[in-house]
């Protein structure tokens, strides 16, 4: 199971990559093998501001569809636009292509909250 | 939780397992788009031994099955399949399942696994004509072996000319070494083949066997996520999903399969229905836009009103769009007809259209 180290995790399998006030947020290797073949990423809530923990967008898989929650309070700023026509992105490059959501970050004390890799490889027991 | 005898080679090549109506199953190996695509263009092998199978035997077998099955099985000669439902006495559905007559006082009746013990207890409970019953669903496997290349490469497996059984026709004889096995042209995808029933002591090696024969035309064992995937692509109904205790089998299109050549249960009032004319119809839908179907979302009009649900719903490995079925009023039914589904906060327009989704 791939988990880059330089990343920061969520329990709801989540990875986020902080650069300066942006946050990048993706799914996790874990999360897209657990759901299967990835066939649609919905989000509708760029240029919106939402507090950490609020669904953002949707993740379907073929049988599942499985709420996204946001990692950080901020303002979506960007929507990985590429996996409208190529959702199985998320499946074969998770923490590259696959990415879902760009947020600009409202409260960089959070980032304290989330998980390291070797606490996130201890949650899904890797 | 239940296995097959099959569960431990599932665990072995990789299969992700799920819980399965009491069966510890394979939802999965490669994954669900690979695996439908190997049934539509090549072919796949499922192990659906879940599946239940009874045994009506004597000289009232035939009597007890005409009075709970929907369709007319004096219709049935030996070596042909036949599929219906039982009528529950409210006026929907006990089960879906088909009915083979194997010998001349012998049938065989196969029954969603979900189901056994209350299709069991149904049907029990009106052999009032003395019929024998035997519960076989712990005793035997079934594999689906399904795909276009289904009969050219599993001939060399048996004696028998597998391209002359017609579709709903059966034999029983050699396959893959063991001997008195069903070979039945039926199957739940829509892209031909054959279901193969045997004993569960003798599966492993029709397993091995019919992978090992399939080898050079790309054969891959396919899990329970493609065979839905694969019956929703074909509109066929899944008892749960689509049908269930509630459902009027005219509103299902089961219509064709409702013989009132004699009486059977609640006959009278499915005449009734049937000549009264129903409200709802099920119907298959495409989305117009992107989105998945899912079931229970509801169906609404144009000005956002519900007028029905889904009671199945995918992304189509093989058209690549949103595919679903679901019952709305009659009005909303005809092919062509514009309807929506409430995905979340949108309504996503969505349009009816014949069955199959999936012509191959």
């Amino acid at each position: 199971m791939n988990i880059p180290s330089n990343l920061k995790y969520t329990k709801d399998h989540e990875w986020v990559k902080i650069e300066g006030d942006v946050a990048t947020v993706g799914i996790t290797d874990f999360a897209q093998s657990e759901l299967g073949d990835i066939v649609y990423v919905e989000v509708e809530t760029v240029d919106e501001t939402l507090d950490a923990d609020e669904i953002f967008g949707t993740v379907e898989a073929v049988k599942t569809v499985s709420d996204l929650f946001l990692p950080l309070s901020g303002e979506i700023i960007e929507f990985n636009e590429a996996l409208e026509d190529e959702p199985e992105k998320v499946n074969s490059d998770p923490y590259g292509e696959g990415w879902m959501i760009k947020v600009k970050c409202s409260d960089l004390s959070q980032v304290d909250g989330l998980m390291s890799a070797d606490a996130y490889k201890e949650l899904i027991g890797a | 939780m239940k296995n097959t005898a099959l569960t431990s080679t599932h665990e072995a090549l990789g299969a992700k397992m799920v819980p399965f109506a009491g069966y510890n199953m394979p939802v999965q190996y490669e994954g669900v788009n690979i695996e439908h695509e190997t049934v539509r263009k090549a072919v796949g092998v499922f192990d659906v031994s879940h599946m239940g199978e009874f045994l009506i035997e004597g000289p009232h077998a035939l009597e007890l099955i005409q009075k709970v099955s929907s369709n007319d099985a004096s219709k049935l000669t030996i070596g042909k399949a036949q599929y219906a439902y039982l009528p529950n006495e409210d006026g929907g559905i006990v089960d879906d399942l088909i009915i083979y007559r194997i010998k001349e006082e012998t049938y065989l009746l196969v029954v969603n696994a979900s189901n056994i013990e209350k299709d069991w207890n149904w049907i029990s409970s009106r052999n009032d004509v003395g019929a024998t019953m035997r519960d076989l669903s712990e005793d035997y496997s079934l594999l689906a072996i399904q795909g276009p290349k289904a009969v050219e490469a599993m001939q060399s497996l048996t004696s028998h000319d597998l391209a002359a059984i017609n579709f709903y026709n059966f034999i029983v004889g050699d396959f893959a070494g063991i001997e008195h096995v069903i070979i039945s042209a039926t199957g739940y995808t829509g892209s031909g083949g054959f279901e193969i029933y045997c004993k569960n002591s003798e599966v492993k090696q029709v397993w091995d066997k019919v992978l090992e024969a399939g080898a050079a035309y790309g054969i891959k064992p396919i899990g329970l996520a493609a065979r839905d995937t694969l019956r929703l692509e074909m509109g066929y109904c899944l008892y749960g999903n689509d049908i269930d205790d509630t459902t009027s089998p005219f509103e299902a299109g089961l219509g064709w399969v409702t013989k009132f050549t004699k009486e059977f249960t609640n006959s009278k009032a499915l005449e009734a229905e049937k000549a009264r004319g129903v409200e709802n119809k099920l119907i298959g839908f495409k989305l117009d836009e992107r989105g998945i179907p899912r079931q229970g979302y509801d169906i609404v009009d144009g000005q956002g009103k519900t007028i029905g649900r889904v009671t199945s719903g995918t992304m189509s490995p093989s058209l690549g769009i949103g595919i679903g079925l679901g019952y709305v009023p009659k009005i909303f039914a005809e092919v062509d007809s514009k309807i929506n589904i409430q995905i979340r906060k949108n309504a996503v327009p969505a349009t009816v259209v014949k069955l199959p989704f999936y012509k191959g």
